[in-house]
């Protein structure tokens, strides 16, 4: 897949940034902060990284990507509908009666969707799985899932570790958005998780800590991962929570909110 | 199933054997070793035939490999065998997961702990995205005995027949087990596989066929109606020995399929006998019993008595006694068919 040119990405991840916005102001509820931080991430997987194809959204030689922090699905919504998963146009439908797009995915009812993610930790354990059972079978495809660091809280992403490292998923690949905000507050008062990087090495992980905002850096990382023959891999990704959004960036308060109409005008204002 | 001779099933199973070598079965009788067995290596055994045939099985395990009867899949198919430690919640979710790769994963360990302890896994990751993944509960039941009450899981048909999409399955032996396992490999979709620890008497043949959401009535009867599952069906069986020498006729259901609920065979027996006394080895709260409460107060109301534990826990022992105490016995079933008997406004002879 082709590199995207530096103006390129910056215009695309503002397009998506603004479907995000879009999607979640017509909502009316929804996280707006983890959304808008992992756009570059999302953007450069599948653009640039992933082997997917929009038109046989199962095709068995596709790699996977599994949304484990369901409630970023924001973030994943405008990545697949700008891919051609589905028509834009259906962004706005987002959490309504009837749609497609739930306000936690729901595995089987959009394409491109392959996990409901919701109840946090449990998108991890699937991806793993996968991973394994890939593995065992020796075919080449990359699992890569996304999960929230607050997410990381949950015993059951540790269990998940744990048999990834003893399977020896070198074609997992963990996406970590490390934004350090969670509902109630800071990640570092809520349950202290830091030293993440020294944790995931203990774990037996090729640890890579990145800022998750900057496109050389992402790249780099998802070059290394994919270099990586014996285990499996972490991606700790440092990005900004509203990204993009002056009055959203780095507050707590964004986690779990959606803006209001007027909010969203000045928001998509800055994201011209 | 009608036999051919005139001898009933029950009769049969509980025929006087006489002889060297009998083993006793509290609350049931003696019998030949040969005529009890494991109801789990049925599961042990049906996963390996499934598997010959289906290269897409895999199974995945908690620590708990032999006890699930595991050890023979292991070794014939090292490379479809997980062994996921002591971690339930992942072992479910990951299962879920390989079936993005066409698996079918059949997951094993106790049933207080799987679908116990992983059940926010099980309704999720398996049953919201529909993934064909199989949820093996082993030692459920009273008839775990000496582990105590923390292993003895109640509540577990409770817990799994709320959920979409989950089929829930109760087999009474060996047999049974091994048939319901093959069944559950060739359904596409969840499905809960719920085992007893204890042995029980061999009550089907290969001749009986197992099918998903078919009761299969064993005893022919007019006067009552015992349905029951799972370990619990040998006392049913031999109450209505004890009936019949009271000059009760009992006709005897076994409803191994908890989810979807055969509403037909027992409305139809019911149409006859008017009156039924549900049997588990379970809470009667929230399982047959309840399954059999809400059916018939919607489409026929009839009395019903319910024979199981009643909103308590268990203890240790060993598991024929702990069934006797907390009243899953041939006596309490034959006391509570008189009770519906009267209910129902029916004459119990003698």
């Amino acid at each position: 897949m082709a590199i995207l040119k530096e103006k390129e990405l910056k215009e695309k991840t503002k397009e998506i940034r603004r479907s995000i916005i879009s999607m979640l102001a017509k909502a009316g509820s929804g996280h707006s902060a983890g959304a808008l931080g992992q756009v570059e991430l999302y953007t450069i997987l599948y653009k640039e990284v992933l082997k997917h194809n929009p038109k046989k959204p199962l095709d068995p030689n596709r790699d996977f990507c599994i949304v484990s922090n369901g409630h970023t699905c924001p973030v994943l919504y405008a990545t697949l509908a700008d891919n051609g998963y589905f028509p834009k146009k259906e962004l706005l439908t987002l959490r309504k009666l009837g749609s497609r797009l739930q306000g936690h995915p729901h595995k089987g009812l959009l394409p491109g969707v392959e996990h409901s993610g919701g109840p946090l930790g449990q998108g991890i354990s699937f991806a793993v799985g996968l991973a394994a059972s890939l593995r065992r079978d020796k075919k080449t495809n990359k699992v890569y899932c996304f999960v929230g660091d607050g997410e990381l809280e949950e015993g059951q992403c540790w269990e998940a570790l744990l048999f990834a490292a003893k399977e020896k998923l070198s074609n997992f690949i963990l996406i970590v958005d490390r934004n350090y905000i969670q509902i109630d507050g800071s990640t570092t008062q809520v349950l202290h998780l830091d030293p993440l990087d020294k944790k995931c090495e203990a774990f037996g992980f090729h640890t890579i800590s990145l800022d998750g905002n900057n496109p050389q850096d992402i790249r780099k990382a998802y070059k290394s991962a994919l270099q990586e023959k014996k285990r499996p891999t972490v991606l700790i990704a440092r990005t900004i929570p509203g990204k993009g959004v002056s009055f959203m960036e780095n507050k707590v308060e964004w986690h779990g909110k959606a803006p209001t109409k007027e909010e969203a005008e000045k928001a998509l204002e800055e994201l011209e | 199933m009608k036999e051919k001779n005139n001898t009933s099933r029950a009769e049969k199973l509980f025929a006087k054997t006489e002889g060297e070598n009998l083993k006793e079965v509290q609350g049931l009788g003696f019998f030949p070793v040969s005529s009890l067995g494991l109801i789990r290596s049925g599961f042990g055994k049906g996963i390996c035939e499934a598997a010959t045939t289906n290269k897409n099985i895999v199974a995945l395990t908690a620590d708990l490999r032999d006890s699930l009867k595991l050890g023979e899949f292991a070794k014939e198919f090292p490379e479809r065998y997980f062994e996921a430690g002591i971690c339930e919640q992942n072992m479910l979710s990951a299962a879920a997961g390989m079936t993005l790769n066409n698996k079918v994963p059949f997951v094993t360990s106790y049933a207080v702990f799987n679908p116990g302890r992983n059940w926010d896994q099980l309704r999720v990751s398996v049953c919201y995205s529909n993934c064909n993944v199989k949820i093996i509960g082993g030692h459920a039941g009273l008839g775990t005995g000496p582990d105590g009450a923390t292993h003895q899981a109640l509540e577990d048909m409770a817990i799994t027949r709320v959920l979409p999409n989950l089929t829930v399955i109760v087999p009474c032996d060996e047999e049974e087990a091994r048939q319901a396992t093959l069944a559950a490999a060739a359904y596409k979709g969840p499905v809960y596989l719920r085992l007893s620890r204890e042995k029980s008497l061999h009550i089907l043949t290969k001749k009986d066929t197992f099918q998903i959401g078919k009761i299969q009535v064993l005893e022919r009867g007019k006067d009552i109606t015992i349905i029951a599952c799972g370990l619990a069906l040998q006392f049913a069986l031999k109450a209505s020995l004890e009936l019949r020498k009271k000059g009760i006729s009992a006709e005897v259901l076994n409803c191994s399929t908890i989810k979807p609920f055969d509403e037909k065979t027992v409305l139809k027996s019911l149409a006859k006998t008017r009156c039924v006394v549900s049997v588990e080895e379970h809470q009667i709260a929230g399982g047959l019993g309840s399954v059999l409460a809400e059916t018939l107060s919607q489409k026929l109301p009839l009395p019903l008595e319910r024979v199981g534990v009643n909103d308590s826990f268990g203890e240790s022992g060993e598991g024929y006694e702990l069934l006797e105490k907390y009243g899953i016995s041939t006596a309490n079933i034959v006391k509570a068919a008189k009770k519906v008997l009267k209910r129902a406004g029916k004459k119990a002879s003698k």
